[in-house]
């Protein structure tokens, strides 16, 4: 008896032990799911698509009787408003990580943290209307060629979006660089800024550089902001007062229309995807490079 | 060396340093600022549309009629379904990895597999989901397909809280359940996850509260813009609250993007009734846990 008690038991154990693991490995089987359904798809769009048209043709409109599938249009929507984020994004998001983690003190820094943190849970959709309904409007008063839809309102509210990631990602690199460094640097007298500036932020960054790539990998994939507020004509241009389209844009334009599955615009949105999970996968890969190659050893 | 010394030097230094300090407070006080402007102008907009009508209607042509009701409900059936898939097999994963699973290759490619798969955008999800449960699962565009789709989105980021949570269990409370003859699942069971399970809840309810903002995955797996009715079952079509706020921003209106901002309203106070649920979670148990 006995015997068959402790049988029984450790076969229970084995099968807790494996349905564990089952929940353990669902998430290889995710990865493994997208890249196959990004593969199987892709592969059928480039059965009727050539790899050199997709590449080079400046021209993107699988929906229009003349078709063009180029996917630079697309690219460099994504590329302009993605650009225009940073560049609000990382130099206040840095700046802001400076003040907090160098200058704050603890009470300051316990007030903001909070309102950061609801900044960054705000859902993009929100932050879709306030692009379309609050900035675009503003900049139409002020460039009166402004169109209703255009990547600058998009650019500026996704810039918006992302300074409490960089700005907390930064601030966590700074904290980690160790108090001694600055010590020294104070006893050679620096000022707090050149501390600071040329003591802090060097030491951190490899974390900074990180948290800056991705940023522009949360940028690229960033979809609702730029479906509401930059447009939905692929064009290549560099005016950021145009209304443009993204790749992520592009994704939900054609899964709002009724383009029966199984065609080939329908398959245009996995060669899309395809393209915008390769770009975000090695900005992710290199971000975690970075930060594991030039760590810098404190103890 | 001289520059240190002279005295101009260091009050331009100084000065510069005062400038910067200044810059700096501007610069983190931008954010929270847009994020003033941004809650007064929904709520200017969107207070006025505000009313038990406006959460008991369907959506309308008639923008004066128009409804959250079935976005509402849609939201709701979404996300108690998502946390009851993700929940378990996040928990799951979580136990497995950090209880069981030795310090091998294996592992080391599920973590880093884990944190890759956090870093996608949202929207590819919703081309796997569009691809495995709506069309080779046939679920159709289902309130479960969505559900399932948001589980695979948020586990990600209730693995890594629930790992978090075991951490946190002093292996002093292993042993001694060890040494008082229990078994591995014993233990885990009667000691391990009382003292984590607070954590993971927490984890689990943050996750939750990204996941009900998410638009793009469920646009992408083809959930409705304009639903009249409610879900009945698993297999129902469904709209949510992201869904519809999306569709009023959309149009030229400016009767439905007062609309789209009182829908904002109720799902910014859902998120936040979530995060204090979070908050009040973790202040409670964690001087309990305190070892």
């Amino acid at each position: 008896m006995p015997h068959r008690r402790r049988r029984l038991r450790h076969l229970r154990d084995s099968l807790i032990r494996f349905f564990l693991a089952l929940c353990a490995f669902l998430s290889i089987f995710t990865t493994i799911g997208i890249v196959a359904v990004l593969i199987f798809e892709t592969w059928g769009f480039f059965q009727e698509v050539s790899l050199l048209e997709f590449v080079t043709s400046t021209q993107w409109t699988p929906l229009f009787s003349e078709k063009h599938f180029g996917i630079a249009p697309l690219l460099a929507g994504t590329i302009e408003v993605t650009a225009g984020a940073m560049f609000l994004a990382l130099p206040v998001g840095l700046i802001s990580a400076i003040y907090l983690s160098e200058y704050a003190p603890d009470r300051a820094r316990r007030t903001i943290k909070p309102f950061l943190e609801v900044l960054a849970g705000i859902p993009t959709v929100v932050y879709g209307y306030f692009a379309l309904l609050f900035i675009s409007p503003i900049l139409r008063a002020i460039f009166p060629d402004t169109s209703v839809f255009n990547a600058a309102s998009a650019s500026i509210v996704m810039g918006i979006m992302i300074i409490p990631m960089v700005s907390s990602l930064s601030e966590d690199a700074m904290t980690a660089v160790p108090r001694s460094l600055r010590e020294a640097a104070y006893a050679l007298g620096g000022t707090k800024m050149e501390v600071s500036l040329r003591v802090v932020v060097p030491s951190a960054l490899s974390g900074i550089i990180a948290a800056f790539i991705l940023a522009i990998s949360r940028a690229i994939g960033e979809t609702m902001i730029v479906a509401i507020a930059a447009g939905q004509q692929p064009r290549l241009t560099l005016n950021p007062l145009e209304a443009i389209e993204t790749m992520t844009a592009y994704i939900v334009q054609v899964s709002l229309g009724d383009t029966p599955t199984g065609t080939l615009e329908f398959r245009t949105i996995f060669a899309v995807g395809m393209t915008l999970f390769v770009l975000t996968l090695i900005l992710n890969i290199i971000s975690q490079g970075v930060l594991r190659r030039f760590r810098e050893a404190y103890r | 060396m001289a520059e240190i010394r002279d005295p101009h030097r260091l009050r331009a230094r100084k000065m510069r340093g005062r400038v910067f300090e200044v810059v700096s407070i501007a610069a983190t006080l931008v954010a929270i600022l847009v994020l003033l402007v941004l809650l007064t102008d929904v709520f200017r907009r969107g207070v006025g549309a505000l009313n038990w009508e406006f959460l008991t209607s369907f959506p309308s042509r008639i923008p004066e009629r128009a409804g959250i009701k079935s976005a509402l409900v849609g939201t709701l059936w979404l996300m108690g379904l998502t946390a009851a898939f993700s929940f378990p097999i996040g928990v799951g994963a979580a136990i497995y990895l950090h209880e069981y699973a030795s310090r091998s290759w294996l592992t080391t490619i599920i973590q880093t597999n884990i944190s890759n798969l956090a870093g996608v955008p949202s929207i590819i999800y919703g081309l796997l989901g569009l691809e495995l449960f709506v069309r080779a699962m046939q679920l159709e565009r289902s309130v479960i397909a969505g559900a399932l789709t948001m589980t695979l989105l948020v586990l990600p980021i209730i693995i890594v809280a629930s790992q978090e949570a075991l951490r946190a269990v002093p292996d002093s409370i292993r042993e001694g359940s060890y040494a008082l003859g229990a078994t591995k699942i014993e233990t885990i069971w009667h000691h391990v996850l009382p003292l984590a399970v607070p954590g993971m809840l927490t984890g689990t309810i943050l996750a939750l509260s990204r996941a009900i903002g998410e638009t793009a995955p469920l646009i992408t797996i083809g959930a409705l813009t304009f639903v009249a009715f409610l879900p009945d079952s698993l297999r129902s079509p469904f709209t949510a609250l992201p869904i519809q706020i999306f569709n009023w921003i959309s149009r030229p209106q400016a009767a439905f993007h007062e609309r789209a901002a009182a829908a904002i309203i109720v799902l910014l106070v859902l998120l936040l009734a979530m995060n204090a649920g979070a908050i009040f979670l973790r202040n409670k148990y964690q001087k309990r846990a305190a070892w």
